[in-house]
């Protein structure tokens, strides 16, 4: 890739940060809404005007601060950063729009520390998907990792704490516990942590010692919810709902998981995996984390819960995807990156749509909630295809891609993990709709006539929705940068 | 003038200490600018210093104009021209944000109190600064008296953990002094540089294992290397806010640097690290140090004593960096004695600050600060999330270093240690950030209501939370500290390149 | 065996100091009362004085005051080394005596203020009182 210096990957990082002192300042919420609103259609704006740069083959790079003598803070761009940050920005403003109508609606106390971390959550986002190395990545891990934690304790109570401590313990536990002695390994090995096309390990890795940086790589970035390491994920559902939608279905879990396509392609390399026959040990343990995460998720009568495994399962396809190490899983995960986002940020928003509109928490409560909430449970009923991965729906063009890397000598064990995974989405997503729409109403909340809470809560579910059914008709720009990025990364030309 | 700096940094405090005793006794009111000028003239004299050892060689000062090895001299090079900078700085830091807190304390003993003080500056600074064995025996012991005295100025328990500090103190320096005997008597001269190429013929010999063997005791227990650390806690608790701040920072990380300087400039790294054979044990002893650090802090209820604790484990760091005998290493314990001196300076900047706040030492006593004292409890966050090690935070970068020496040496045990205590940090500052974060126990009442609907038009009516910010003299250097904090993690690479890696000696792995 | 006796016999000094060190360090670890292990340490302070001063010492040498020897009035002699004991050590150790009498006094100063607020200078008495509180 041509190397292109540019501010452009420095800015969207800093977009959202420099909103900060206008949240701070703001003495109306209005103002300080159109703040967020700002920055976030601002950020969109700046991540969108490199697609074209990238799709011709540029990655425009800016060095940030030679922190180390070989080692500095960099920022560069290529078609699967910049495919996660624009699934991110994008849905930043749906999620704000959101927040309005979900924290205001619930009268929620301190908003304007709540939109403050919500930007630097986001600024963090961004700086891992334009990391240009794993130092960059680790710092903005962590910071996305701190500026979170505020937000799953918004409430302040003692489930907050409790939920809290959990979120903690897990995501920073694991990140100085695995990845950094596995990152410091990786340095003293190679002298280098810059991610490279063919990675950085060369073939002078043995089998066991990559084996086990892979592993801790894995299981380090925690937020990617692998199991055993995914018991946050539920917990931190205590956090206010846009929360859960944008962070825990979108930026959070999915930079656990793009960490993990960026180490595996960037810095264990796939040739190098494949040929010690690594991908399929991934692949296994991403095939367990799919399967039981989907069982548990059957049992849950919390939507909020049931949504929250359904997630770990999905983001465990995204590795399953860079698993298979081929250029067709590896389109299919990283295009699963941004089908599943729509769709399931659209599931949150319509729980959180619910809960504004009657205060109902649980899926036994929801029995004819459609006729009184049309709108959302069929927002919601696009959004439970699209994860399933169904057609119309843009989830089915990414494990039609995953599907389509299975079909290998020695991978088809994962055709039927993905097939089952499927059966098992439908299993714990239709029966919601069904009771919403065919079940007779369980008490007063669930009748008509339509009443569906404030307009700013239930519109952006059902935009995401419909996002998500223009994605299968016409998938890009996403669909293009995917498929530049495998071919980037398995040298495909 | 200014080649005269290297003699201003000591004598500029000590004048000091020396006119605020007339000053106590005539003129209260001027004790605080005195204290101030003394040390800002160090400071000054400390960073002039360093912008000379930066841009041209190395500085030899001749005290009386004696040559040496008959006269005394004060020789800085990078090395210390950093530490001397990182610890002027600190002390001025401290002493600015300490004056609210010293007058209030101290009522009518202010005075003595800012002489202490400086007193060990100048000891400290002198420690740094002097090329002679003996002349630093002497700095030594001023810096500790002074610090004994500080220390009893404290709470009821004070006095005793006083003494209990005098006592190994003194039997530390007592046995500096013995170790500096034998190199004397073997070689006839104190001066750091002539005793260098002096104990060349003698390497190999009995008695210059035993010296070593003294001197390194007699600084273990002055830096309260596990396990003889046992008077730091108690003394560093009980000493008032001011002294803490003070000595926290300091006194343990000039006695590494007495380590490292005689390790590289009088020893030297053949001896000390192929020669000895202590290499493993040393090792092991500093990740014992380090473990140990970390779970009794963990053990602790008292937020100081907590802090007390880390500062005991971070000695371990820097130990094992310098042992590991790898220039990787010893640049991380370089690097890190100097965040240490940054990170420490702001935790207990911050915790003087929330002491006076709440009334107390208990960690209970934190809930709902981040309400009533947000800014202390930024710089008290930005300090842990230093210690702790989140990038770009300077504690990251360090122990970053050290971590890459650990495995390029294949010392698993060590690298074990402090990723060990990394977590245990993030437990204990999570703890703080988590009991400051919830509500103070009288606003608990709304807290205990339905959880079904938790936040459901709960929370949006609480009363606006008392502000109850500490002093701006203590918040702006409290603040600067934590600015600080991430200017100098994003400055690794000019300290590491200008002034860690030309001073690295030969016969490093 | 002979060897070691005759070692051990020409350093007999050395060995006097490391016993008094000794017992310094004893008294300091050992002892319950403040004011003991106060003398504790003075003892082992004492120890490594007198370990200075008598390395400088030299069998037949004189205190290094320039003297012209016998013969006064009959010109100027050369100054031998070996004629005057090694100043130097001297001269330190004033110096570590005044850091040793300064401890010292801080010490005991640090003792008053003990015995002051718990009326006993007994080191497990004291504790005793202050698990109490």
């Amino acid at each position: 890739m041509e190397a292109l210096v540019s501010i452009k990957p420095f800015l969207a990082v800093l977009i959202p940060l420099i909103a900060i002192p206008g949240i701070l300042s703001a003495k109306n919420p209005n103002v300080r809404e159109g703040w967020t609103f700002a920055a976030a259609s601002l950020l969109l704006v700046v991540v969108g005007s490199m697609v074209p740069a990238v799709l011709e083959g540029k990655s425009p790079a800016f060095q940030m601060v030679r922190i180390m003598p070989h080692l500095g803070l960099a920022l560069r761009v290529d078609a699967l950063g910049l495919l996660f940050a624009l699934v991110s920005s994008s849905l930043w403003i749906v999620t704000s729009a959101y927040s309005v109508g979900y924290m205001r609606g619930l009268e929620e106390h301190s908003q304007t520390r709540y939109y403050c971390f919500f930007a630097v959550a986001l600024g963090a986002t961004v700086g891992v998907a334009f990391s240009a190395n794993l130092l960059t990545l680790y710092l903005f891990y962590e910071m996305l990792s701190l500026a979170t934690y505020p937000l799953v304790t918004h409430h302040q109570d003692a489930e907050a704490r409790t939920g809290g401590r959990k979120y903690l313990v897990y995501i920073l536990g694991t990140s100085i516990g695995l990845v950094l002695p596995a990152m410091v390994v990786c340095y003293a090995l190679t002298g280098t942590l810059e991610f490279g096309p063919d990675g950085i390990m060369g073939s002078t890795t043995g089998q066991g010692l990559t084996a086990l940086l892979m592993l801790l790589f894995v299981f380090g970035f925690a937020k990617a919810g692998v199991m055993p390491f995914h018991a946050w994920l539920p917990a931190a559902m205590i956090a206010p709902t846009p929360v859960s939608a944008l962070l825990h279905a979108v930026a959070v879990v999915k930079v656990g998981a793009f960490s993990i396509l960026r180490v595996v392609t960037g810095i264990l390399g796939v040739d190098h995996l494949a040929g010690l026959n690594l991908g399929t040990v991934l692949a296994w343990i991403a095939s367990f984390t799919i399967i039981v995460s989907s069982l548990i998720a059957l049992s849950q009568d919390g939507l909020k819960r049931r949504l929250a495994f359904s997630t770990i399962g999905q983001l465990s396809y995204i590795i399953l995807g860079a698993a298979l190490l081929n250029p067709a899983g590896l389109t299919g995960g990283f295009l699963h990156i941004a089908m599943h986002a729509f769709g399931k940020i659209t599931l949150f928003m319509c729980a959180g749509a619910i809960f504004v509109a009657t205060g109902k928490t649980h899926i036994s409560q929801m029995d004819g909630l459609g006729r009184r909430m049309p709108w959302t449970m069929l927002a919601f009923l696009a959004g439970s295809l699209s994860v399933i991965g169904l057609p119309p729906l843009g989830g089915f063009i990414s494990k039609w891609n995953l599907l389509l890397g299975t079909l290998e000598p020695g991978k088809e064990p994962f055709l039927a993990v993905l097939l089952v995974s499927s059966f098992l989405n439908a299993a714990y997503f239709l029966p919601i709709v069904y009771r919403a729409f065919f079940c007779a109403p369980l008490d007063r909340d669930c009748r008509g006539p339509r009443n569906e809470g404030p307009l700013w809560a239930y519109l952006p579910p059902v935009i995401t929705a419909l996002i998500s059914l223009v994605l299968f008709f016409y998938p890009q720009p996403f669909l293009a940068l995917a498929r530049a990025a495998a071919r980037t990364f398995t040298g495909g030309g | 003038m200014s080649s005269q700096f290297p003699a201003l940094l000591v004598v500029l405090p000590l004048l000091a200490a020396c006119l605020m005793v007339m000053a106590w006794w005539f003129r209260p009111s001027l004790c605080f600018p005195l204290a101030l000028a003394g040390l800002t003239g160090a400071a000054g004299s400390a960073l002039g210093i360093l912008y000379k050892v930066l841009t041209g060689p190395d500085l030899l000062y001749r005290l009386g104009g004696w040559d040496p090895p008959v006269g005394i001299v004060y020789v800085v090079d990078k090395f210390n021209g950093l530490v001397l900078a990182a610890v002027s700085l600190s002390a001025l830091i401290g002493l600015i944000g300490s004056r609210t807190n010293i007058e209030q304390e101290q009522h009518g003993k202010a005075g003595i109190f800012y002489a202490l003080y400086l007193l060990n500056v100048a000891g400290l600074l002198g420690i740094v600064v002097t090329g002679d064995a003996f002349n630093l025996y002497v700095l030594l012991e001023i810096a500790a008296l002074s610090g004994y005295a500080l220390i009893a100025m404290g709470d009821q328990r004070a006095p005793l953990a006083a003494l209990n500090y005098l006592f190994m103190g003194t039997i530390g320096a007592t046995f500096y002094l013995l170790g500096v005997g034998i190199l004397y008597i073997q070689t006839g001269t104190l001066n750091m540089a002539d005793l260098a190429l002096r104990l060349q013929p003698l390497y190999g010999s009995t008695s210059l294992l035993v010296a070593f063997l003294v001197i390194g005791m007699g600084l273990g227990m002055k830096m309260a290397f596990f396990p003889v650390h046992t008077w730091l806690p108690g003394a560093y608790t009980h000493a008032p806010s001011a002294a803490t701040v003070l000595m926290a920072p300091l006194t343990t990380k000039v006695m590494i640097y007495i380590l490292i300087r005689l390790t590289i400039s009088v020893f030297t790294p053949e001896y000390v690290f192929h020669g000895l054979g202590l290499k493993t044990i040393m090792v092991w002893m500093a990740s014992a140090a380090i473990v140990a650090g970390a779970v009794m802090a963990l053990a602790q209820r008292d937020f100081k004593r907590m802090l007390t604790y880390v500062v005991v484990a971070e000695v371990g760091y820097m130990i094992g960096g310098l042992w590991l005998g790898n220039a990787t290493g010893l640049t991380g314990a370089i690097l890190h004695l100097v965040n240490d001196v940054a990170m420490t300076l702001t935790v207990f900047l911050a915790a003087s600050a929330l002491i006076q706040g709440m009334g107390g030492r208990n960690i209970g006593g934190l809930r709902g600060m981040f309400g009533r004292m947000p800014w202390t409890m930024a710089g008290l966050a930005s300090a842990g999330l230093a210690v702790i090690g989140v990038p770009p935070f300077c504690g990251f970068f360090s122990k970053w270093y050290l971590l890459l020496g650990a495995v390029q040496a294949g010392r698993w045990q060590f690298a074990v240690a402090l990723i060990f205590s990394s977590l245990v940090s993030a437990v204990l500052f999570f703890r703080l950030f988590e009991t400051a974060l919830f509500p103070a126990p009288d606003e608990k009442g709304q807290e205990s209501g339905s959880h079904q609907d938790h936040g459901h038009k709960g929370h949006g009516s609480s009363p606006p939370m008392r502000l109850a910010e500490a002093p701006l003299s203590l918040l702006v250097p409290l603040l600067l500290c934590s600015a600080g904090l991430v200017a100098l993690g994003l400055a690794t690479r000019s300290i590491v390149v200008n002034l860690i890696l030309p001073i690295l000696p030969g016969g490093l792995s | 065996m002979g060897e070691i006796v005759s070692q051990i016999a020409a350093k007999y000094n050395y060995l006097a100091y490391i016993a008094l060190m000794m017992i310094g360090f004893y008294a300091m670890i050992a002892k319950n009362n403040l004011v003991k292990k106060i003398i504790g340490m003075s003892i082992f302070q004492t120890a490594v004085i007198l370990y200075y001063i008598s390395s400088a010492y030299k069998t037949g040498a004189g205190i290094p005051i320039l003297s012209h020897g016998t013969g006064h009035g009959h010109g100027e002699q050369v100054i031998r080394a070996a004629d005057y004991i090694n100043p130097l050590p001297h001269v330190l150790m004033l110096t570590a005596i005044v850091v040793s009498v300064a401890t010292l006094g801080v010490a005991l100063a640090l003792a008053i203020r003990i015995y002051d607020r718990h009326k006993t200078l007994e080191e497990d008495e004291i504790l005793e009182q202050l698990k109490e509180k």
